[in-house]
């Protein structure tokens, strides 16, 4: 399991996960089409704002931000922890443990390998957002491009850590589904996937700033839409990171912990 | 002489499974505290929203959070009664074991929707019936007797049109076969029946309100018995959701008769 291995394995491992991305593409457009939530707030907002703006939201504010939820929503995602209980209960882990490379690098390369034809979603909404709204549902500078997509990675992470670290937890648990619940309902009522953040009481808010969730949906989204200036984004993309750096110390302690005590059932 | 016998095999299947959850009591409180948790889900909005507003698009807090509680009772029901047969069905065409229910002495579709209950998975109904006590208590005044019988009514209709879209869902799993997917979409889209359809009718000039009434019909599911609840649904509306459930539930038997034409059993 040496890094040269691992780094070798890559390009193809990346092919392969392509490739299946390509062969799924049905299955990947329903699942896109079932990540509806945000629309519905969308049009929820929308009424709610169509008399008076709503805190620094209008109408097209609330469509900027909720198309740019659905984009994001689309690439900082992951399925890892689902996957991980699956394949302990059929035992099929064994056979990604005898291969020399570690099974989270294949998990986290098997997402990332879907996101040309996610970025195939993502972008047109995006576009379509600006054909709506105009120039300000994105950014207007180089630097704040640069920073959205550190971003948009950084979310991917936060929601992959978090998830090999649920998903470990069934090594422990014999199943951590209920777990992945917890995180999902909280992850729905602090990410900013159904209302921004900013419209919350200033004590939640200030409790979302040190929890995970904001930072794998709100922030990209924040950094594409709020126009926010270098200070207020290098302090969320810092904050997001660490919570990048935590969730990983978590996801391998808890993964190589976890995996001594699997056995294969069945086969 | 037919209905009886048919009342005879629900009775059968439902104990069936009702004696394979007894085995599992400890579910009932797991399943209890996931349902409360993720009435968390579909109220957190509803507080941030009225927290802004006191009235949106003619519904005060009291009255959309009754909205909110058919939402959530109908999720029990979906969950307890409709989704564990229909999923197995799903399983059944794609394994090709739907072979050994063909050839039952009985009706098909009958078989596979009463195939399994999961009583446990049901405690949204519960959870929405707290949410009515709920709402009621902050309305400050309790629904009239006509209220409740033409809202129990709608219950009644609301079951028959989400188990109707159920099975136009699972009639797809015969052309295509990954459906497992088809359910978390079916999910999805029901989420838009967390508000009262009203809210909705302000997009493409009410394009969304109609084809939540007339396509999907989600409004008719949720919005219609909190109207009628609260005493101010008209009557034609009351027959309107009758007959259209009705229509539509004859429709969808239509479109799975059709379907399991096409059925043709797996190889292996």
């Amino acid at each position: 399991m040496s890094a040269r291995t691992t780094l070798r394995a890559f390009p193809t491992l990346l092919r392969v996960g392509f490739a299946e991305a390509v062969a799924y593409r049905a299955e990947m457009l329903i699942w896109v089409l079932s990540t509806t939530m945000p629309l519905v707030n969308m049009v929820l907002w929308m009424a709610v704002s169509r008399e008076a703006p709503v805190g620094r939201f209008g109408e097209a504010d609330f469509i900027s931000y909720f198309l740019a939820t659905f984009a994001v929503r689309q690439l900082a995602t992951s399925w890892a922890a689902w996957l991980i209980n699956w394949e302990v209960k059929q035992g099929t882990l064994a056979m990604r443990l005898l291969r020399p490379i570690s099974p989270l690098w294949a998990y986290a390369v098997e997402s990332i390998a879907a996101f040309p034809m996610r970025l195939m979603v993502a972008v047109p909404v995006i576009l379509l957002s600006v054909a709506l709204v105009g120039q300000k549902a994105v950014p207007q500078h180089a630097w704040q491009w640069g920073f959205f997509v550190l971003a948009v990675i950084g979310g991917w992470a936060v929601a992959f850590l978090a998830n090999v670290a649920i998903g470990a937890l069934c090594f422990f648990l014999e199943s951590s589904q209920k777990v992945l619940e917890v995180w999902l309902v909280l992850f729905f009522v602090c990410s900013g996937y159904m209302y921004p953040v900013e419209l919350l009481p200033p004590t939640l808010r200030t409790l979302i700033d040190w929890l995970p969730f904001r930072y794998q949906i709100g922030v990209p989204v924040e950094l594409l839409t709020a126009n926010y200036g270098w200070e207020e984004s290098l302090r969320l993309l810092a904050a997001q990171w660490a919570w990048v750096a935590v969730l990983g110390a978590l996801a391998a302690v808890t993964w190589k912990q976890g995996v001594r005590r699997f056995a294969a059932f069945g086969g | 002489m037919k209905v009886k016998r048919y009342l005879r095999l629900l009775g059968i299947q439902l104990k069936a499974s009702g004696l394979l959850s007894l085995q599992y009591r400890a579910d009932f409180f797991t399943e209890g505290l996931t349902s409360l948790f993720w009435t968390f889900t579909a109220l957190a909005p509803l507080f941030v929203v009225y927290s802004e507003r006191p009235n949106l698009e003619g519904w005060s807090f009291g009255e959309a959070l009754l909205v909110v509680g058919w939402f959530t009772l109908l999720q029990g029901i979906l969950e307890g009664a409709i989704n564990p047969s229909l999923t197995g069905v799903v399983e059944h065409i794609r394994k090709g074991t739907l072979d050994f229910v063909l050839l039952k002495p009985a009706d098909a579709q009958f078989l596979v929707s009463t195939q399994r209950f999961q009583p446990w998975r049901a405690f949204n109904v519960l959870t929405g019936v707290g949410l009515f006590v709920y709402a009621f208590m902050h309305l400050g005044r309790w629904p009239s007797v006509t209220g409740l019988l033409a809202s129990v009514l709608l219950l009644g209709t609301s079951t028959l049109l989400l188990y109707s879209l159920w099975i136009l869902t699972v009639s797809a799993a015969f052309f295509v076969v990954r459906v497992d997917n088809l359910t978390y979409l079916f999910t999805s889209i029901f989420d838009f029946a967390r508000w009262p359809s009203s809210v909705f009718q302000g997009v493409g000039r009410g394009v969304l309100t109609l084809v939540f009434t007339y396509v999907i019909p989600l409004a008719l599911m949720t919005t219609f018995p909190a109207q009628a609840m609260l005493g101010r649904l008209p009557p034609q509306s009351l027959v309107g959701a009758v007959v259209g459930a009705g229509l539509f539930a004859w429709g969808s038997r239509q479109v799975w008769l059709r379907s399991i034409r096409r059925y043709t059993s797996a190889s292996s």
